[in-house]
């Protein structure tokens, strides 16, 4: 099965109407010794039924979110999609389309993306958002790119120790050959102290990374530490969670730049960890810098308003090797996925969710320590997140999260910094069944299985 | 039929205290924080009513091509048929709502699908191993890149160039710059293939990589290309397959067999992704043994007892690309197709991709010049240069002329290397049928009378754009009056 229409009377006439005698005449042109003798070693042909119960068998291998209660974040959570988004995002018409470059062919796709960078800028109050980048990591990594682009400073990037750390590896990766050292401030407290941030920042600082709620859910110090590095002209790049916006002040009003984000909270389904989106915003001022596409509206030769990809000469596809990023793809159905959900929440479902986020992580946080299960690794304020430092009596982490799978919960992310320490998220989808039920069994857990990691 | 509803924006349409999702009461008590943190209002989002969100992203959607709806001969962008199975399986809920981060003994059916994915992808490669994380095409090539110059470092050279052909996409040089190398363009000969003399003369111990795109976006197989990377193993570089045109070889020779030593997939296009208005892509790259241990963490492995895991300790990785595993919803996708398909059918692709391509080169080579069309594989690219000349008709005219007839237009001024270049690549999953309409109209559009081409297209809902508008003084949002 290959989804080939032509039948082989067909393709007798086309090879005719070609003039070969067969297939593999087609193929001259590659040299005899490279060419493959033999089939390719892979697993049979399916058909669709087969196909269909395979993926079952090996969907139902697996434990996962629709069946386990999901307290797991660090970067992907699990929101609630409204009907709406599957719905309408699954249109073929969205779906099987490609880049709107040809844009007569392509308003649908064209006014949706200038919608959502409407949206993402009404969302952060920044003044310009692009159509989306691949995820929060690179999108990290782009941010810090442009910062050394438009500023020129060659001095070290500093990155708050709270930032995620797999954003963390990604922007080293990135920036493994090029000029600026990436330097991480340590966060002894668990947030960024603004005294050392005023220690660490100078005149060579191409720009400071934050992330608020950082790594460990817990909110920075962020406007003072946004006034810090922008008296210094470096600029800010803040790591936010959209949908913490609901009550948070956003990264317009606290003063960033370059606001970054992950937007799979937007209704993307969590999806062993993609496609997901990446959110970025700037000041008007650096959008010549911005990566990414962008699509601007303009008038068709009768005046009408229509849309179109805009500045595309920042691209690579123009620039080549003087391109600052290498950016080709957005991702455009996510980007369309988040627009209708950011819809569809409107301002008051928005509040709503985020409302849902910080009173129910509070609570569970609350439960957890009348029984005794541990406390907060760090007093600090924070939105949907908390690290909690397991008592002393408590297994590890890691091993907490193993046996609670049977309980029906996935239960945190285990630390990475710590063996004692449980990251809990707890969105608007969890139900207080749900929040009792783990903080009775995490407290079930006491002295069960001794003081591992 | 012109649906007036929906030209609105959805910021034009929303109204003051409307609403669609709502949530229950949250059941516990309500917390607070430091005023310092919050902010007075929520963002000002639209405010807007289910049915009317329906019918504004219904009808956004109807101003679409698209492939379930047109025939799409968009050069180098691979626009086959989309399985409709796919979208079904992919979104089982024991695949789609799976966290990146969750132990692996509760993931073990994903861990086999990616598994299998990356012993498949290494399979058709001719390659070693496979990292699936990188996003997109792009990103792979950035990852390969990062992973060559890795492997100097740890070998002690300091090899500081990329060479890179001037047919070659331009992420290639993008990407070089990036990944710290300097870039050299290598010019095409004649025949639109790599100019040995050229490529001999600029390498040299300095040269890390040479990215071919093979066959190249002229739809060309070089059939140098034993000697090609003879030539660059002898100088110890590396040799970089830009795997966007891996529709036309499939089971039909193996960049490994050819000499590349690492290679990226689109899975979005090979693969049937589907490309989703401009994504999500899906980028993984296969690489020659010596470079596995610098590929991207983690990689999934199995135990001898067959148990999968997520392997992050891994000392030589140039580390990660991006956060989480990768753009697995994608790689499923890839899984299920190559499942469907099998050996047979894999190799069929490139058989009918290539046969389609060639019946379609014969049906318009004697109408519109195809400078490089001999031999060509799964697609070609045809010049309007003549039009230009004669009769002041370029090729975006026919391109826009195209889309009122109901096609997609190729894709136009790519190559670099061709004037007035329109690419066209016709996949292997359209029929004679559709090839054949597609010639006449496409025959009868180069005879039109050159006024209507310059004005068209006619019938869609908009005319031609003001893009040097939209580019000087770029409108980027919406702003209320």
């Amino acid at each position: 099965m290959s989804y080939i229409a032509n039948t082989p009377g067909q393709q007798a006439a086309m090879l005719q109407k070609i003039g070969k005698a067969s297939i593999a005449d087609l193929f001259e042109s590659v040299p005899e010794p490279v060419r493959l003798d033999r089939l390719l070693k892979l697993p049979p042909s399916l058909s669709e039924v087969e196909l269909t119960a395979l993926a079952k068998k090996l969907a139902g291998q697996n434990r996962h979110p629709g069946e386990l209660a999901c307290f797991m974040g660090a970067g992907a959570y699990d929101h609630f999609i409204p009907a709406v988004v599957d719905s309408l995002a699954s249109r073929g018409e969205f779906v099987t389309a490609y880049t709107p470059y040809q844009a007569e062919a392509s308003q649908g796709s064209l006014q949706v993306f200038f919608e959502f960078q409407t949206l993402i800028c009404q969302l952060t109050g920044m003044e310009v958002a692009n159509a989306s980048l691949y995820e929060a990591g690179s999108g990290v990594a782009e941010a810090v790119m442009m910062a050394m682009a438009a500023t020129n400073r060659t001095g070290p990037v500093l990155v708050a120790g709270t930032v995620h750390p797999q954003y963390l590896e990604t922007l080293r990766t990135y920036t493994a050959n090029l000029e600026p050292e990436i330097r991480e401030l340590p966060c002894p407290a668990g947030y960024l102290d603004p005294a050392h941030l005023n220690a660490a920042v100078n005149d060579s600082t191409p720009c400071v990374v934050v992330q608020h709620p950082n790594f460990d859910g817990s909110l920075e110090e962020i406007e003072e530490l946004a006034r810090i590095s922008r008296a210094k002209g470096a600029l800010f790049v803040q790591v936010f969670d959209p949908v913490s916006l609901g009550l948070l002040k956003g990264p317009g009003e606290l003063g960033a730049d370059i606001a970054v984000a992950e937007g799979q909270g937007l209704g993307s389904p969590m999806s062993f960890g993609g496609p997901y989106l990446g959110l970025m915003a700037c000041r008007e001022a650096l959008v010549r810098k911005l990566p990414g596409r962008l699509v601007g509206q303009t008038v068709d030769r009768t005046g009408k308003r229509c849309w179109v990809l805009a500045l595309q000469t920042r691209e690579q596809h123009i620039r080549r090797e003087k391109a600052t990023s290498n950016i080709c793809t957005n991702q455009g159905l996510y980007a369309i996925r988040a627009s209708i959900h950011l819809a569809a929440l409107g301002p008051a479902g928005l509040r709503e969710t985020a409302q849902h986020c910080l009173d129910k992580s509070h609570h569970l946080l609350r439960l957890l320590m009348e029984k005794k299960v541990g406390a907060l690794a760090f007093e600090r304020p924070f939105f949907k997140e908390f690290r909690f430092r397991l008592a002393d009596e408590m297994p590890g982490a890691a091993l907490c999260v193993d046996q609670l799978v049977g309980n029906g919960f996935l239960a945190g992310v285990p630390h990475p910094a710590n063996p004692r320490d449980l990251l809990i998220a707890v969105t608007e989808s969890r139900t207080l069944e749900e929040i009792e039920g783990l903080a009775n069994a995490l407290a079930a857990l006491k002295g069960s299985a001794g003081r591992g990691a | 039929m012109e649906n007036n509803q929906s030209t609105g924006l959805l910021f034009e349409i929303a109204k003051p205290g409307r609403r669609c999702h709502t949530l229950p009461p949250s059941g516990v008590p309500s917390a607070t924080l430091d005023a310092c943190f919050t902010r007075q209002a929520p963002p000002p989002l639209p405010e807007v009513a289910e049915l009317d969100l329906v019918r504004h992203f219904t009808n956004l959607s109807a101003r679409n091509m698209a492939i379930d709806c047109n025939f799409y001969p968009l050069g180098s962008c691979t626009m086959k048929y989309n399985p409709k199975r796919h979208e079904r399986l992919v979104g089982l809920p024991g695949l789609a709502t799976l966290h990146p981060l969750q132990p692996d003994q509760t993931t073990q059916g994903m861990l086999a699908i990616l598994y299998e994915t990356q012993a498949m992808l290494a399979e058709i490669a001719g390659l070693h191993a496979c990292s699936l994380q990188p996003a997109a095409g792009a990103q792979g090539e950035l990852s390969a890149l990062l992973v060559a110059a890795a492997y100097f470092r740890h070998r002690g050279e300091n090899r500081t160039r990329v060479l890179v052909p001037d047919s070659a996409h331009g992420t290639n040089p993008a990407s070089a710059a990036i990944a710290g190398f300097d870039s050299v363009t290598i010019k095409s000969g004649e025949d639109g293939l790599v100019d040995l003399a050229d490529l001999e003369s600029k390498l040299d111990e300095r040269t890390a990589v040479f990215m071919i795109t093979n066959p190249n976006t002229l739809g060309l197989f070089d059939h140098q290309i034993l000697e090609i990377t003879l030539k660059v193993h002898d100088k110890g570089g590396l040799v970089y397959l830009d795997g966007a045109n891996m529709n036309a070889i499939l089971g039909i020779t193996r960049p490994g067999d050819f000499g590349a030593d690492m290679m990226h997939y689109n899975v979005h296009k090979t693969f049937t992704g589907p490309h989703g208005a401009g994504g999500p892509g899906s980028g993984p790259i296969a690489v020659r043994d010596m470079l596995e241990p610098f590929l991207p963490s983690p990689v999934v492995t199995r135990d001898p007892d067959g148990t999968f895991r997520l392997k992050h300790d891994r000392p030589l990785s140039i580390g990660r690309v991006r956060s989480f595993f990768g753009n697995v919803g994608v790689l499923v996708r890839g899984w299920l197709y190559l499942r469907t398909l099998g050996p047979d059918g894999v190799r069929q692709v490139s058989e009918q991709a290539v046969l389609n391509a060639n019946y379609l080169l014969a049906l318009l080579k004697d109408h519109i010049e195809v400078p490089k069309g001999k031999g060509c594989m799964h697609e070609f690219v045809a010049s309007a240069k003549a039009l230009r000349r004669e009769k002041r008709v370029s090729a975006m005219d026919i391109a826009k002329r195209l889309l009122d007839k109901g096609y997609h237009s190729p894709t136009v001024y790519f190559p670099l290397v061709v004037a007035e270049a329109l690419m066209i690549e016709p996949t292997e999953t359209e029929s004679q049928e559709t090839l054949d309409q597609f010639a006449a109209t496409l025959i009868s559009v180069l005879g039109e009378d050159p006024a209507v081409l310059h004005e068209s297209p006619h019938e869609l809902s908009i005319s031609r754009p003001d893009e040097v508008a939209a580019t000087k003084q770029p409108v980027l949002r919406w702003k209320s009056a």
